[in-house]
């Protein structure tokens, strides 16, 4: 097995999943309303314990226990696409990401439920569920506010504008892909956004929503590479502002 | 209109004078009855209510609301509006008469059974 592309594999992951959690975690108590504030602050939970699953797996890999990699990092140690990064602004970009991130989630543990490093295929075979409720979360969502009001049309198509380079950022592709190919551990960012695509156009036909034109493509890269976003060190500094008081206190 | 840092109170629009704006349609969902089941095959049973505008969102709100903890195979929600329930001025038909009483089963001959054991092993 090449470990180090399996640590660069398990590190982006990671990383995607903890910042979108936190993200999505600071919407908690400010919820459009009380029931969807218990669903996404539960979702944002989910997302915090799937990265903790995969700083589990680096540990075993022999990286530093999980808080400390997850709370002890600056920004550019971290691995996550900008997508993630961005500030929550209102709840439907925070949809719209939650629909376009969750998708991709969902795919990439499905290709590594069959993945040879049995570790992470355990991980994926034990929260496919979890899964498949936030992608039907995000799809329900998704299909009512695109089919709403003027507004909250107005706004989605904005939101998914605003979203897509973005979103096409998260298939960044990697230095590894040959070496996780070959020895069966991930099939690859191109083959996950293939299937990607597949999977999220019917929705937003169905959200009478429209993906942006092809000419205006531009994937926005380097979150993989350590380049990030200005909020991505603000959020590193906010979310592990209480653990860096002490890193060795007992919890 | 009271401007608050506070998403919550902002999205209330509530006037200087603490007025609120006129609700319009989509202000106030519907409630959902919401019934689950611990084991399939077994009885829903009611476990309480969620707001949505519809179906699938009440199921999607039923789901974390209800099925997060414990355990679920499955869930129903009602729209509240669709449940057709006595009145409570008629309460007065779920009373009984002393004489009806062994139409209970408490009434059966099994508990002098039962009362009789009880008492010789001591049993409380």
């Amino acid at each position: 097995m090449n470990v180090t592309a399996i640590k660069e594999l398990l590190y982006k992951m990671a990383d995607d999943l903890l910042i979108i959690g936190h993200r999505n975690s600071e919407w908690t108590g400010l919820g459009p309303i009380l029931e969807e504030d218990i669903a996404f602050s539960s979702m944002a939970q989910d997302k915090i314990g799937q990265a903790g699953a995969l700083f589990e797996i680096l540990h075993e890999l022999g990286e530093d226990e999980p808080d400390t990699v997850a709370f002890m990092r600056d920004a550019n140690k971290m691995h996550c696409a900008h997508f993630v990064e961005l500030p929550n602004g209102e709840y439907d970009f925070s949809i719209m990401r939650h629909f376009l991130f969750d998708h991709a989630d969902q795919l990439r543990f499905e290709m590594l439920a069959n993945s040879s490093f049995e570790p992470l295929a355990q991980v994926a075979k034990k929260i496919k569920g979890e899964l498949k409720y936030h992608v039907f979360h995000a799809n329900t969502w998704l299909v009512k506010l695109g089919n709403g009001t003027e507004e909250s049309k107005a706004r989605m198509q904005t939101a998914l504008n605003e979203s897509w380079n973005y979103a096409l950022g998260m298939f960044e592709v990697g230095d590894f892909e040959k070496e996780l190919q070959s020895e069966n551990i991930f099939e690859g960012e191109e083959a996950l956004k293939t299937r990607w695509m597949a999977n999220i156009v019917p929705f937003i036909e169905k959200a009478n929503l429209k993906i942006p034109d092809t000419k205006s493509w531009e994937p926005i890269l380097g979150g993989r590479k350590g380049y990030h976003t200005e909020y991505l060190q603000q959020l590193v500094e906010e979310m592990g502002e209480v653990f860096r008081l002490d890193p060795t206190a007992q919890w | 209109m009271i401007n608050s840092l506070d998403p919550r109170i902002a999205r209330e629009q509530i006037n200087e004078d603490n007025t609120i704006a006129p609700l319009t349609e989509m202000d106030n969902w519907e409630t959902y009855e919401v019934f689950h089941q611990k084991k399939r095959g077994e009885q829903h049973e009611h476990v309480g209510i969620v707001h949505a505008p519809n179906n699938e969102m009440a199921l999607l709100f039923a789901k974390e609301q209800y099925g997060r903890r414990g355990i679920s195979v499955n869930i129903w929600v009602v729209k509240t509006s669709n449940v057709f329930a006595s009145d409570y001025d008629d309460a007065d038909i779920f009373e009984t008469v002393p004489d009806k009483q062994y139409r209970e089963a408490g009434g059966y001959k099994v508990m002098e059974m039962i009362n009789k054991y009880k008492k010789e092993n001591k049993v409380k």
